[in-house]
């Protein structure tokens, strides 16, 4: 079975005996989850999407996200949303090398970095929070928006239901990768991957965190940016 | 059995330390020119260059996509069979994008066109009613 090791091009993949993806079951299958959840995400950010371009006025988003905790009237648009993007990216990369120290059978790293990983999915769930409750407060929900339109005309309430719509559900995706990556830290603490004699559960859970990030992305970009 | 014939696949396109930190640095660079960016775009008023900003912004967030998927996903180090199964598909959103704004935008024309009153409606501005309440005071009221 060495042949796997080489991904050359005589390798017969379909031959059968091993995996055509020369990928476990379980991180094939994962990809294609991921994958059904990008179209899932993709249509959300498109209907959005298109509901703006069949609107004439949108509120600006500069207006609307300026404050950061203990800043009071202070207008500080882009700043707080930052540190959240921050946040994410710097969680993917401690996910990384969690995945990095599995390859290498290294229990201490892999509890050192899922920790540091959880810390970080936690600290973003946080910001979330706050921001969802600052908006709150401003009369802003489902179905009101006290925003007006860029242009100072009366805005609908599609603004605040795409907003609350789209960052919700990243942000159950957050907490479900925060869930995970617990769930991940158990099991080797009780050494579970040891005795099977690898990481790959870490693997999975990685891509799915990875995953999360890319949408925020996206989801970044889409409302806070442009 | 497969699981454990497949780890040996893998393991040694983990890619190094450097690699990591290599794309951590891209990842943080791209963030920090989106931003700048994002913060120039606050003092634009001409509406093509909004547009153009826009642009190069939804450019650099999909290298900053390319990079998650192909390094932190791995995907790149993937053999080929796996890339195009994941990445096929994903040529979908090309269609589902074009398609989906450029039909928001013709209902956008058309109701100009043929709803004067909506179009009326949407041209008047309207007084803001009050200050938007700080938290504080917010949370005294209630």
């Amino acid at each position: 079975m060495s042949t796997t090791t080489t991904a050359t091009a005589n390798t017969k993949w379909w031959s059968g005996g091993k995996s055509p993806f020369n990928l476990e079951y379980g991180k094939v299958m994962m990809w294609y989850f991921l994958m059904s959840d990008a179209f899932t995400f993709g249509a959300f950010l498109i209907s959005y999407g298109t509901t703006r371009f069949a609107t004439n006025g949108w509120p600006n988003p500069n207006e609307v996200f300026r404050s950061y905790p203990f800043s009071g009237a202070f207008s500080a648009p882009l700043v707080f949303v930052s540190l959240m993007t921050f946040i994410l990216i710097i969680s993917s990369v401690t996910m990384v090398l969690a995945v990095r120290a599995g390859h290498n059978m290294d229990k201490r790293g892999v509890v050192i970095n899922l920790i540091l990983t959880i810390l970080g999915g936690l600290a973003f769930l946080s910001c979330q929070a706050w921001e969802w409750t600052h908006l709150f407060h401003e009369r802003a929900w489902w179905g009101r928006n006290p925003f007006m339109n860029a242009d100072g005309t009366q805005s609908s309430t599609n603004f605040t239901n795409f907003f609350f719509t789209i960052t919700g559900f990243h942000g159950f995706h957050v907490f479900s990768g925060v869930i995970i990556n617990v769930i991940m830290l158990i099991m080797t603490l009780q050494d579970k991957f040891e005795k099977r004699g690898h990481y790959l559960m870490i693997e999975k859970a990685g891509l799915y965190w990875h995953f999360v990030d890319l949408v925020w992305v996206f989801v970044f970009t889409c409302f806070y940016l442009i | 059995m497969e699981d454990t014939h497949a780890v040996h696949g893998e393991a040694h396109a983990d890619g190094g330390k450097k690699e990591i930190i290599k794309v951590t640095v891209i990842l943080t660079v791209l963030t920090l020119v989106e931003l700048a960016l994002g913060f120039w775009l606050m003092k634009i008023e001409n509406q093509t260059t909004r547009l153009e900003i826009k642009g190069v912004i939804i450019i650099l967030m999909m290298a900053k996509a390319f990079y998650i998927v192909a390094y932190f996903m791995h995907l790149k180090h993937e053999i080929r069979n796996m890339i195009m199964t994941v990445g096929v598909p994903m040529m979908l959103f090309i269609w589902f994008i074009i398609a989906f704004l450029y039909d928001g935008n013709s209902f956008k024309t058309l109701r100009n066109t043929y709803d004067p009153y909506k179009k009326e409606q949407s041209t008047i501005i309207v007084e803001k009613k009050e200050e938007p309440k700080e938290f504080d005071s917010e949370n005294k009221k209630k």
